[in-house]
């Protein structure tokens, strides 16, 4: 507990430093957020394992660690060593922040359509954009588990998207979050807003990722607003360093006959937490999640979705997979509630996991609260090792064990891929993916 | 080519086979007939190498190498072929990819170069038309789905591309239809050659009228009990295996 208090104060301590850098000074309203989020912070500090949203993810090893936020300094980071992490063949608007910072010379930003905004968050509280006090912080919510709060006591940058009416937005927007190594372990805090207006398109990409093997905090937050006919597609890909961790929120809320669909695929990071929490604010409107994590050795991969059914007729798809090897360890917790009013709901949730070795494990828990009584709801969730009769068909052709292996858990995750829609993206993530699996058979051989 | 000499298998603690004794040559055609439970699978799946056998005594020479000694993919490089009895299912691999993956798998072992996209896709269309079987089957998951007779094909598919030294075939033709088995057959004595030996195991002689072979043995609890010529095959369609088992038991007495 006294660690806790004392990691608590080195934030308060970083934040009564640091604040009068941060952006929007000259708005109130900013301040008074910020404000208000340092005081919930002060008060929750990190939850604990007797939270039951963070039962089997315990957070003491964020705490132990003294992150502290890196000062705006590139050290010579040129676009070459981005080379790896960016889509050659997507052509897309680029922002790229180095340990929370934007850096301008790293991104991209093509023409835009009249009216849309591709920014940094800062330069838009600066610039004191209009739809801002209206949609910012207005969806993470500060009140549970100290991170969003912590995320909003800084409000300090990120990726800033808004389209207005019947703008689409043709190319993605990639958001490269990249960490180098510091003298003292970075905490880095990026904070999106996405905002999407009625009849309105938009494709996201956010990508974490380390230049170093080093230990760092990202603690992220998203917002999201899909308004009437709008939709939205995100991916969230995580590659932070084999030490890092990360604690990420995606908010969204969805108005009526609108669609959002997530790709969320974790492949490394020493311990990831990514909460998922999508609320239906009005009829008709349809969400996908779908999501794969990989992780070997200690690693600690949770995934916390959240679906609220409040309005009738809305339908929501969620698959996630996981491949664990190692030692590792992965949550899925799957909440879909279902208000009274949300008839004709129609809600479908399956979680399969791959267990490649002894002492990998998962705890996987559908969560189903139904209040209405005309809904279709149905999950499902599988924990199973690799089949030994496919094993012994592919060897007995030929292919040695080791390739088998991968083979065959590449199959497994294969559909997670499928379901991406952007091409660049799904070989993007099918190379990490194939990388990734070689590395483990690697590790497993020596073992 | 294989050489078994008093191989004794358990599978889970139990006797299965007890003390087969076989020879192979090239060029040779050997069926392998016995009621169920004979052990006639369990001798196949330990030529090809499966896990959970335990051999308790003999061994199998194959190409002058100490078979059992061997990974199942070293023997399958090596030119074994199993053609198995439950062809497996593997949802999210394609068919495709594992007979290329196959293929180049025994042409490295051979100090080969991979073969090219096109090579490769012409050598396989020529054996899917003398298999039968539609293109759309390559970009298939590997068995999923298939119907009986199209996994015993694909199977034989297999075999016609990877061209084994010695291909083992496990109840090739249980669930084929006369059309289907026919294909089958066509499809095995084409391979049929001066350096390559077949082993087919089979419960019913049906398929030995289109294959027809140099020599039958007779499995019963664990043994060969009994070998000869074709005719051995006939006779047992005609009078079933309860003779072979009562003739045995003869033998056994008046060695007593």
């Amino acid at each position: 507990m006294n660690a806790s208090l004392e990691t608590k104060d080195i934030y308060l301590d970083a934040h009564a430093h640091g604040a009068k850098d941060l952006a929007g000074h000259q708005w109130p309203w900013v301040e008074q957020t910020r404000r208000r989020a340092l005081a919930q912070f002060a008060e929750q500090g990190f939850p604990t394992t007797r939270d039951e949203e963070w039962r089997y993810t315990n957070v003491t090893p964020i705490q132990r660690n003294a992150f502290h936020p890196a000062p705006k300094d590139l050290a010579g980071l040129t676009l070459e060593r981005l080379k790896p992490f960016v889509f050659p063949d997507l052509p897309c608007h680029r922002l790229v922040f180095v340990n929370g910072h934007f850096a301008p010379q790293l991104s991209k930003l093509c023409k835009l359509p009249a009216g849309a905004i591709v920014s940094s968050l800062a330069g838009a509280i600066d610039r004191g954009a209009a739809f801002l006090q209206h949609h910012l912080a207005q969806y993470a919510p500060t009140d549970r588990y100290g991170f969003a709060a912590l995320n909003t006591a800084f409000l300090v940058d990120g990726a800033c998207v808004y389209l207005p009416r019947d703008v689409i937005l043709t190319d993605p927007v990639h958001v490269l979050f990249v960490s180098t190594r510091r003298n003292e372990p970075v905490l880095a805090q990026p904070r999106n807003l996405f905002v999407a207006e009625a009849n309105s398109r938009m494709v996201l990409i956010e990508s974490y990722i380390s230049l170093d093997d080093t230990r760092y905090f990202t603690n992220a937050i998203s917002e999201i607003v899909a308004a009437e006919n709008a939709a939205v597609e995100h991916y969230k890909l995580g590659q932070e360093s084999a030490e890092a961790y990360h604690i990420g929120g995606i908010y969204v809320h969805q108005h009526a006959n609108s669609r959002f669909v997530s790709h969320n695929v974790t492949i490394d990071g020493a311990l990831v937490r990514n909460d998922i929490d999508v609320l239906f604010e009005a009829e008709g409107s349809e969400c996908i999640l779908n999501g794969l994590y990989v992780a070997s050795n200690r690693q600690h991969i949770d995934n916390h979705t959240r679906l609220d059914h409040a309005r009738p007729r809305c339908s929501s798809r969620e698959f996630y997979k996981g491949v664990l090897d190692g030692r590792a360890r992965a949550v899925f917790n799957g909440r879909i509630i279902v208000r009274q009013d949300a008839q004709l709901t129609d809600a479908r949730q399956e979680n399969k996991n791959l267990l490649l070795s002894r002492d990998a494990e998962v705890d996987t828990k559908p969560q189903l609260e139904i209040y209405a009584d005309d809904v279709k709801c149905s999950h499902g969730a599988t924990v199973g090792q690799l089949d030994d009769d496919a094993l012994y068909y592919l060897r007995s052709r030929g292919i040695d064990a080791a390739t088998a292996r991968h083979v065959l858990t590449y199959a497994f995750a294969k559909d997670v891929l499928n379901r991406m829609t952007l091409e660049p993206i799904r070989s993007y993530v099918e190379n990490m993916l194939t990388m990734r699996l070689l590395q483990g058979q690697t590790i497993e051989k020596l073992a | 080519m294989l050489s078994i000499k008093n191989l004794k298998v358990n599978v889970q603690g139990k006797p299965i086979l007890q003390g087969i004794d076989l020879r192979v040559n090239a060029g040779e055609i050997h069926a392998i007939m016995g009621p169920n439970g004979s052990g006639k699978s369990t001798l196949a799946h330990v030529l090809a190498g499966r896990d959970g056998y335990e051999v308790t005594a003999g061994d199998v020479t194959y190409l002058g190498k100490d078979l059992l000694a061997m990974t199942p993919e070293e023997r399958a490089r090596a030119g074994v072929f199993l053609g198995f009895q439950y062809p497996v299912e593997i949802p999210g691999v394609s068919n495709i990819y594992l007979l290329k993956a196959a293929l180049n798998a025994v042409r490295k072992h051979q100090g080969l170069d991979e073969l090219d996209a096109i090579d490769f896709l012409a050598l396989i269309k020529q054996k899917l038309k003398m298999m039968h079987m539609s293109e759309e089957l390559l970009y298939r998951s590997v068995n999923e789905g298939f119907s009986g007779g199209e996994k015993k094909r694909n199977e034989i598919l297999q075999m016609a591309v990877l061209q084994p030294t010695l291909a083992i075939l496990d109840e090739t033709d249980s669930g084929l239809d006369i059309d289907a088995l026919k294909v089958v057959a066509d499809g095995v004595n084409s391979l049929r050659s001066p350096e390559r030996a077949i082993i087919i195991v089979t419960h019913y002689q049906r398929l030995l009228n289109y294959i027809v072979p140099d020599r039958v043995h007779v499995l019963t609890n664990g043994r060969i009990a009994k070998s000869g010529d074709r005719e051995l095959a006939l006779e047992l369609d005609k009078r079933g295996y309860g003779w072979i088992d009562a003739e045995v038991g003869q033998a056994g007495s008046t060695a007593q």
